[in-house]
């Protein structure tokens, strides 16, 4: 047994390699360009333009405003939402967790583009009806999205739901002995909640609020739809200006450094917070979680909870379905306007459609799987600290958090338009840039999983002869399977929605249904887009369902060898 | 360039005159559709369409050339001309060729392709004998494929006809706050062609006081004609005039405004690139386009105005002689195109 051939080191050393071709390659050109001028001589005035030019000024305070807003604004109504769905008898607790998936879904981007169907000012669908019941002038509205607060609003609409997943997964994971020892101490619910939950959860909310803070930083789609109508900029949409002809990488590149380091020092505060609470909580043992009564609150709860989800969901679904089948946007479909022109113009005769589809499905179902893999490698590796120099891989991984989807897709322009590595214009280079813009997420879902596995188990299985990797695959494993699952259908997800690295990486060949959707709202073509989006949206819901059913199917294999 | 000013007609289209101290133009001999290069189109199978013309026009036009080459599929490949340029760029640049025929509504694109010396020469015969010369390339590297305008329009239910703006004058008016719509010079040929003549009569603190009227930022020229249609904004500043005038064929309350101070007019050039990968299909959907048949398709679906004389323009539109039409200067945009872009932001601030 002993002299078996241990596989993990060559395997590690393999993922080292890759992420350098994905993360430092394209950075370290990225670096070298943000202190070069046109002519590639060094310099510093990249940043003197940077932090003296208005036009530079503007857009990272805008953007600081926004990723403030949106992490604050996602927190507030992650942590009671998840709170209720996870430990409450509120009603339709499990409808809710999946609607909220589904708001995942939909590319944000999307998203966008529905609440300009419903809130822009004149033409809006919910500022028609107002102004309807209400007789509002035509010129006034009650909402404009086009304003900084609607982009806020959109941003946080479709960031909310991570912070809401990681808080309310953390809230199933917590074991109910502990609860339940408070309660027998004599604490009251809200006591045991604010003595034991809270702190439980504190350290998950400060991650989601983490992510959901480098989401609104770094998100370019919204700020491009909503954002240049209102005549702003965000550093996003200032970085993508940049490359529009001709182009101006050394700007970009040094506009995205300062986002690098302060990711960098956010990360450091998280991990020091983090560092100084051990809550592995899953041992050998597994205690089911309590569930608090709310009485005479459980209607107002669901309602409230029901609400939310409109905004990201309801609301901008049927907002979608109208223009699909409407034939100008701002009318409401009746069975007199009703028109499939959309559903036909864009099958049938838009010709970047098929393709599009297809590139699409390809490359998300491919990063998904390379994606899960590497995460769970890497979440194994520094969560077990098994070869020396885990520290760098464990910033690696979550290094891309901190770089623009859309300076990402400049870097890796840069490093691969040149031999040896020529991929610009193939699937391989949009394979890596949605590998490492997804890498962050699904590693910090896959190690907060590790985090609560206790390593003992692992210890045992090497006491008893097995190698790293078979201990990986016998026992780790089995135990992730649920999360590996469900960080799969995450950056699958992700790919769907991903735009920015891909508005910079695709050529007429390698399109994605999200360029298309993206070149189609530049002009205006908003119901090709509509049929579009439900289209890409049912399919996908389709995979995850399929992926699930797999997950449920295997929790049940996990629970039965834990116990 | 200062002789040909003017010559009203021979000056509306500057891109085609000849550059510099260029002297001997070299004309390639006329070519016809001919079953040999059917055939060798068919044998490539597709053909790739760089344009910004509007999809609902593209893409029709796209599928009777399918239709009348069975065989043959098109790519349409569809964003703003200044988008378009900067794809093409990046690709030229990265040796990827995939563009067989471009096709802009920012014609100093094609100053900029022929000074790289991407342009393949090719004269189709319909070229030859019915474009007017002025709108041939004295190479035969490219050939205006059609005309548009970029119009004020405005709609009829939230603009009463006595309020309408008469001219771009007009707009500065403070009753237009925050009732107006424009596309984006840094995205559409058609609105950097327009911005270049616009500022070039009127000045820019004209742009200065515009951009202070609150107006909604769109990018492409075939945006504001779909938002007025919609309602969101009473008027649009500029876009593509076939687009208002389809929008008001099929019964929106759409009312088209030939400015006082005269109508921005854009030509199209097309040509092939000499890398393209499909070359036979490439020439086929060129000579297929300039063609009368071509031309009346396009005609028919959008009514622009033809480049080949033996089509008459659509009936209902106004004579595009008739219409008073700024000057265009390919040659100006050209040289010009990033200050006109700065300029633009420094006002507009996106």
């Amino acid at each position: 047994m002993t002299g078996r051939l241990d596989l993990s080191r060559p395997l590690m050393v393999a993922v080292v390699a890759l992420l350098a071709v994905m993360i430092v390659l394209p950075m370290g050109w990225l670096v070298v360009y943000a202190f070069s001028d046109k002519a590639g001589h060094p310099t510093l005035a990249n940043f003197v333009t940077l932090f003296t030019d208005p036009a530079f000024v503007d857009p990272l305070v805008t953007t600081l405003i926004i990723a403030f807003s949106t992490s604050a604004i996602c927190c507030a109504i992650a942590a009671p939402l998840g709170w209720l769905v996870a430990r409450t008898d509120m009603p339709l607790a499990r409808t809710f967790r999946v609607l909220v998936m589904a708001s995942l879904v939909t590319p944000p981007f999307v998203g966008a583009i529905a609440w300009e169907m419903l809130a822009a000012p004149n033409s809006g669908l919910l500022n028609q009806v107002w102004r309807m019941l209400t007789g509002m002038p035509p010129d006034e509205s009650l909402f404009d999205i086009y304003t900084l607060t609607g982009l806020i609003f959109v941003i946080a609409c479709y960031t909310f739901p991570y912070v809401f997943i990681l808080v309310a997964n953390a809230l199933d994971r917590m074991p109910g002995e502990l609860e339940d020892a408070s309660s027998m101490l004599g604490a009251g619910t809200w006591a045991t909640a604010r003595r034991i939950t809270i702190p439980l959860a504190l350290p998950t909310l400060a991650a989601g609020a983490l992510i959901a803070f480098l989401q609104a930083l770094n998100i370019f789609g919204s700020p491009a739809i909503l954002a240049i109508p209102a005549g702003f900029n965000t550093l996003t949409t200032k970085i993508w200006s940049l490359f529009a002809f001709p182009p101006k990488p050394e700007l970009a590149a040094a506009s995205a450094l300062p986002l690098l380091v302060l990711t960098v020092a956010l990360l450091r505060a998280q991990s020091m917070v983090l560092g100084k609470r051990g809550y592995a909580v899953l041992g050998g043992k597994y205690g089911a979680p309590r569930v608090v009564r709310l009485g005479g609150l459980r209607l107002p709860a669901a309602v409230l909870a029901m609400f939310i989800l409109s905004l990201p969901l309801f609301l901008p679904y049927a907002a979608l379905l109208n223009t699909a089948f409407s034939p100008v946007s701002s009318q409401f479909v009746t069975p007199d306007t009703f028109t499939l022109r959309n559903v036909i113009f864009t099958f049938r005769e838009l010709s970047s459609t098929l393709p599009a589809m297809q590139n699409t499905f390809v490359l998300a179902t491919l990063s998904a799987t390379v994606g899960a893999v590497l995460a769970l490698l890497i979440a194994y590796v520094v969560a077990r600290q098994a070869i020396r120099g885990w520290r760098v891989l464990d910033f690696l991984a979550t290094a891309p958090l901190a770089i623009p989807g859309i300076v990402l897709g400049v870097g890796l322009f840069l490093a691969y338009t040149r031999p040896p590595l020529t991929l610009y214009g193939t699937l391989w280079i949009l394979l890596i840039a949605f590998v490492t813009i997804e890498l962050p997420a699904a590693y910090q879902q896959i190690r907060s999983a590790f985090h609560s596995v206790h390593p003992e188990l692992e210890e045992a299985g090497r006491m008893l002869g097995a190698t790293r990797l078979r201990t990986l695959w016998d026992i780790t494993g089995p135990l992730l399977r649920a999360s590996a699952v469900a960080t799969w259908c995450f950056v699958f997800v992700g790919v769907i929605r991903e735009l920015s690295a891909a508005v910079i990486l695709f050529t007429s060949e390698t399109k994605v249904v999200a360029v298309l959707i993206f070149d189609l709202k530049e002009s205006g073509d908003v119901g090709a887009i509509a049929v579009l989006s439900l289209t890409i949206v049912v399919i996908t819901t389709i995979v995850i369902a399929g992926a699930n059913r797999l997950r449920v199917g295997r929790d049940s294999v996990r629970l039965r060898t834990v116990s | 360039m200062r002789r040909r000013s003017l010559l009203k007609t021979a000056a509306l289209l500057p891109a085609f005159a000849p550059l510099g101290a260029r002297v001997v133009s070299a004309m390639p001999a006329a070519e016809a559709m001919t079953p040999a290069l059917i055939e060798a189109a068919r044998k490539e199978g597709k053909v790739s369409y760089y344009t910004a013309m509007d999809l609902s026009v593209a893409e029709p036009m796209a599928k009777a050339f399918e239709a009348k080459f069975p065989g043959i599929k098109v790519a349409v490949e569809r964003s703003g001309a200044e988008r378009v340029f900067s794809r093409v760029a990046q690709e030229m640049a990265s040796k990827i060729y995939r563009a067989d025929v471009v096709n802009s509504s920012d014609a100093a694109h094609f100053i900029a392709w022929k000074r790289e010396g991407w342009l393949a020469p090719y004269l189709p015969d319909d070229v030859a004998k019915d474009v007017p010369s002025e709108m041939v390339d004295p190479d035969g590297l490219f050939y205006n494929q059609r005309t548009h305008l970029s119009t004020i329009a405005y709609n009829t239910k939230l603009v009463a006809p006595a309020d309408a703006p008469k001219g771009f004058m007009d707009l500065l008016d403070p009753k237009y706050v925050g009732k107006m719509v424009k596309g984006h010079p840094g995205y559409s040929g058609t609105i950097m062609t327009a911005t270049q003549q616009l500022s070039r009569e009127l000045g820019w603190s004209y742009f200065e006081k515009l951009a202070k009227q609150k107006v909604l930022q769109v990018q492409s020229a075939t945006e504001p004609p779909k938002r007025i249609e919609a309602g969101e904004r009473a008027i649009a500043v500029d876009g593509s005039d076939y687009l208002f005038w389809l929008a008001k064929e099929r019964g929106s309350p759409i009312e088209v405004v030939l400015a006082v101070e005269g109508t921005p007019q854009i030509s199209n050039p097309m040509g092939v690139f000499k890398t393209a990968p499909n070359p036979n299909a490439a020439r086929l959907m060129v000579s297929w386009i300039m063609s009368a048949e071509g031309q009346q398709f396009i005609v028919d679906l959008s009514g622009q105005y033809p480049a080949n004389k033996r089509v008459k323009q659509k009936v209902g539109r106004p004579a595009l002689s008739s219409i008073k039409t700024l000057r265009e200067e390919a040659s100006v945009v050209a040289d010009k195109a990033d200050q006109i872009k700065a300029q633009y932001s420094k006002y507009f601030k996106v």
